[in-house]
């Protein structure tokens, strides 16, 4: 028996951040306090590299390696560039705030390198497997970081909600999977999908094994509940606001932003690729109706409730992803296009207004409630301006991004037969514009509370003002992006 | 075309530009920078549409001074820019006020001028854009874009419950126009393109124009705004500082006027006939019963925001006569209407930044201590009224005959506006300014100076000229106008 060696080149980025992991964790040990950021130095730049080596290693068509289990196709390529981009605003915008909160230490770089492995791993997952060992190593990651403060009660307490909720969810994902494989008798999507195009299962003795599509009907109904409760969708949304509320605002942003492009991937992977089968395509498509439908309505009308802005941000997430999921229960690729789309729109969003959050923070001071905005205009205009940006993105108000994001999810879940649905997000996306609205109205119509001058370093100043033109300048020219995200899926699915 | 310059796109975007150069005067220290930049900015906007006055061919059939480029390669958006007479009139109107309503703000805008003053030359670039757009998804998109400068206008300048009225009038407008898009989705998916010139050719069947058009009246009606979705309107006015309830009333109601006569009418014809007696039912209750309504108000900027529901009753009225005289009327009433209820704003502003009230008890007597403003407030509340030789009476006129060759019901009742619109006003005009000096108050009352005296006289000097000789008006909009209601004759069911 010969022994060959995968093929390594198309895991090449993932090597090559694990092995800067280990290397960050061991150099972190000798380092003194004082010279910390040398550690996020190295983080940001093994992020760098890896933007370079994903960019260099970029290329028509799709390859599989590790026995299919590993895909590195124009979908995976295109997410992860995002994700690193993503992990690395979020390891700038948290510089400060973690500093002073003494959460400035060799765990929280590591831990944000570890969960970015994890969200490659699922973007880039061929098999059920890998894409349970990427949602863990994610997860994992998150649970950890969440609790990083540990002398803080209400992160300890988050982190156990989170957890146990995660736990939870896992299990319902795992034995969904189960069940999938079960019928399918392989765990390589591409495998599954092929044997449900058929009514028989040939396997390699050559014998026949019928397929049980009930079981299968069944297991689809775990795993869309295992990828509600990732993706915060009603009624597996429990976590999501205590979650955001009690993390730390440098962790909460990392749970907000990036994973959702790995969810977004994953849920592509498995419904898609895996589960694509007509037969099977109407019965995902019909629960991620009631999922969209439930999301957009219990987020948008809870959050009007909200005094705290990571609470009705969390909301609001529930809500953005009912509307993300408008694009891929809408089962064409235009469709898993503005989903994609969505997800990366949505991730600069919310990497804004937490990032927000966090650059009006101090010492010993959280910037969360929502008084804590009023009059934000009088303290330093452009801040206001960049959260007004914001703002009016995630109520889909044109001419920024957010908008497109909308219509892009709107016009593929009504070319797919979805009008009720559709008539139900936009009236629900009206009572989502009455909260983002109210923020902008405490900073623009109403005086200062706390009129403590606002310090935020160049680096933070210079990538706040970048993330919040951009929601401007692609509301202006979204037409590169959309066909960038269309491509990926053209090429991939 | 003047050098072959990209005209459309310079009345657009030049405001834009010059408003965002505003901005950047920064604090309140450069206010007085700001307050000149922002006075060049409006005037170069004006400068720049003038061309299109002149060169407009009015012989011509179809779109002007196009431009046409690609977009959103996803969608087949393009950045389609075109003009007929009416986006004409309309664009001029925008611009015209524009500037009046930078030198209304001269003095009495104190706090963040530089922010007020570019609130108002980006939402007049963005006006301009919608009365340009020959895309749908463009057309959404500025007309969706007109909310976040008036949000902040009325919500940072306005009076003690501007947040309130600023919440009411973006949701209210939002809610309007959440539906338009899910029209405009639908007629995407059906013909593949987001050209309003193609949605006007593409054949529809009798249910989905009925659709359409209810998802377009709830755009267009609540931005007329249109009994019963006024309720925004005189809550926004009262509250809005006098800038603001000038571009309103002048320009932005427009909006709606405009997205009937170059959406709804055009792209779904049929539906438009069988539902023209439901508008015009509804026009009919805005002009008798808002009418009334305007009768006994108390606050000299509702009232006015009543009586301009009440006018802007007319205008939806001769839009759906479907006959030359009721569309040009409707049209010119637009124009009209944007000069006199600006003007009547200005005027109760001239009086607001005195007294600091809008309290019709609170006045009376004005004309002893400043006669030069009586005589020009006298002329604007007497082309309220519609009193021949003011612009005010042309469109009245036209849209009145044009109801008339239609049934004599319409005419009868949309002719009570005479009555109501004379009662009103020259009531409220009795009460604010004859008789003896109320109180010390307007004992103490100055007369207008310099500058609000050019910009009132300005809008007289726009009044009187179109009320005597409304020739120009009609010229420019005969070939468009016949042209539109000829394209509506045409039934486009498959």
């Amino acid at each position: 028996m010969t022994l060959s060696l995968p093929d390594f080149v198309p895991a090449a980025p993932e090597i090559v951040l694990l092995a800067m992991v280990c290397f960050i964790l061991v150099a972190d040990l000798f380092l003194p306090d004082e010279r910390r950021h040398v550690s996020l130095g190295l983080t940001l730049a093994t992020l760098a590299a890896l933007v370079v080596v994903q960019l260099a290693d970029m290329q028509e068509g799709s390859r599989t390696t590790f026995n299919g289990m590993f895909v590195d196709d124009q979908l995976s390529d295109v997410l992860k560039v995002f994700i690193y981009l993503g992990v690395a605003a979020i390891l700038v915008y948290s510089r400060h705030y973690t500093r002073s909160r003494d959460m400035f230490r060799g765990e929280f770089f590591s831990l944000s390198l570890f969960a970015t492995l994890g969200m490659m791993v699922m973007v880039s997952a061929g098999s059920l497997l890998l894409l349970y060992l990427g949602l863990e190593l994610l997860s994992l990651s998150l649970y950890s970081m969440v609790a990083l403060r540990r002398d803080s009660a209400s992160a300890t307490e988050a982190a156990m909600k989170y957890f146990v909720l995660g736990a939870l969810a896992s299990g319902l994902l795992l034995y969904g999977m189960s069940m999938v494989y079960g019928g399918a008798h392989s765990l390589n999507l591409a495998e599954i999908a092929k044997a449900f195009q058929q009514d028989a299962f040939t396997d390699s003795a050559g014998k026949n094994w019928p397929i049980n599509k009930d079981l299968l009907v069944f297991g689809i109904v775990f795993i869309v509940a295992g990828l509600g409760f990732k993706l915060g969708a009603v009624p597996f949304h429990m976590w999501v606001p205590d979650v955001y509320q009690g993390a730390p605002t440098a962790v909460t942003v990392l749970i907000g932003s990036a994973p959702k492009l790995a969810a977004l991937a994953f849920a592509l992977r498995i419904l898609v690729e895996g589960l694509g089968a007509p037969a099977l395509l109407s019965q995902w498509q019909g629960m991620l109706a009631i999922l969209a439908f439930l999301s957009m309505a219990v987020g948008n009308i809870t959050a009007i409730a909200q005094s705290n802005v990571k609470r009705m941000l969390a909301y609001s997430t529930i809500a953005q992803m009912g509307f993300l999921l408008l694009g891929i229960l809408a089962g064409s690729k235009v469709g898993y296009g503005a989903a994609m789309f969505y997800a990366v729109v949505y991730m600069l969003m919310s990497l804004g207004a937490f990032g927000m959050i966090l650059v009006l923070s101090r010492e010993g001071f959280e910037a969360e409630e929502l008084d804590d905005f009023r009059g934000l205009n009088q303290r330093d205009r452009w801040y206001a301006f960049l959260m007004l940006l914001v703002m009016f993105s995630l109520a889909g108000i044109p001419i920024l991004v957010g908008f497109w994001a909308k219509l892009a999810v709107l016009q593929a879940a009504f070319a797919a037969g979805y009008t009720w649905l559709v008539v139900a997000a936009v009236l629900f996306s009206l009572i989502g514009a009455f909260y983002y609205l109210r923020v902008i109205k405490l900073m623009y119509f109403d005086d200062p509370v706390d009129t403590t001058p606002i310090v935020a370093t160049i680096d933070q100043r210079a990538l706040i003002t970048a993330n919040g033109l951009a929601l401007l300048l692609l509301g202006i020219a979204p037409g590169w992006l959309l066909a960038l995200c269309q491509r990926a899926i053209q090429a991939s699915l | 075309m003047l050098l072959g310059l990209p005209l459309l796109s310079l009345v657009v975007w030049a405001p834009i530009v010059a408003g965002v150069l505003v901005l950047l005067t920064g604090p309140d220290r450069n206010a007085a920078s700001a307050r000149r930049l922002a006075l060049i900015g409006s005037i170069v906007g004006l400068l720049v549409a003038l061309p299109l006055w002149s060169q407009f061919d009015p012989a011509v059939h179809g779109m002007q001074f196009v431009e046409r480029v690609p977009w959103i390669g996803r969608f087949g958006i393009h950045y389609h820019l075109g003009i007929d007479g009416i986006s004409l009139l309309l664009i001029l109107l925008n611009c015209f006020t524009t500037v009046l309503v930078v030198l209304a703000g001269w003095k009495v805008i104190e706090s963040r001028v530089a922010q007020y003053m570019a609130s108002f030359l980006i939402l007049s670039g963005i006006m301009n854009g919608v009365f340009c757009a020959l895309d749908g998804a463009l057309f959404y998109v500025f007309f969706e874009s007109t909310l976040i400068p008036m949000f902040i206008i009325i919500g940072v300048w306005g009076g003690p419950s501007r947040v309130y009225a600023a919440v009411k009038f973006f949701l209210y407008t939002l809610l309007g126009s959440l539906l338009t898009l899910v029209a405009l989705i639908y007629l995407y998916n059906t013909t593949g393109s987001f050209g309003l010139l193609e949605w006007q050719q593409a054949k529809l069947g009798m249910t989905a124009q009925v659709l359409i058009f209810l998802a377009f009246l709830m755009a267009f009606a609540v931005k007329v705004p249109m009994w019963p979705v006024h309720t925004w309107l005189p809550d926004a006015h009262v509250e809005a500082p006098t800038g603001g309830s000038v571009v309103l009333a002048a320009v932005m109601l427009k909006l709606g006027g405009y997205g009937f006569l170059r959406l709804s009418l055009p792209i779904v014809p049929d539906a438009s006939l069988q539902l023209a007696g439901f508008v015009i039912a509804l026009s009919l209750i805005a002009v008798v019963y808002i009418g009334l309504v305007a009768l006994v108000q108390t606050d000299l900027k509702k009232l006015i925001a009543y009586s301009s529901i009440s006018h802007m009753g007319f205008v939806t009225m001769g839009i759906f006569l479907f006959n030359p005289w009721g569309a040009e009327g409707a049209v010119i009433q637009m124009v009209s209407h944007g000069f006199v209820s600006g003007a009547l704003f200005l005027c109760v502003g001239v009086l607001y930044d005195r007294m600091h009230s809008r309290q019709i008890a609170d006045y009376g007597g004005v004309v002893n201590t400043m006669p030069v403003f009586a005589a020009f407030f006298m002329l604007f509340a007497m082309a309220n009224c519609g009193l021949p030789a003011t612009s005010g009476f042309v469109g009245e006129f036209l849209v009145t005959l044009g109801a008339m060759k239609v049934s004599f019901w319409y005419a009868a009742f949309g002719a009570t506006t005479l009555v109501f619109g004379a009662a009103y006003t020259l009531w409220m005009y009795k009460r604010v300014v004859f008789g003896a000096v109320a109180n010390r108050h307007v004992a103490e009352l100055e007369d207008i100076d310099l500058r609000e005296g050019v910009i009132l006289a300005a809008l007289v000097a726009a009044v009187l000229f179109f009320g005597i000789y409304p020739q120009p008006m009609s010229a420019v909009l005969h070939t468009s106008v016949s042209d539109l209601l000829a394209h509506v004759a045409k039934s486009k069911l498959p």
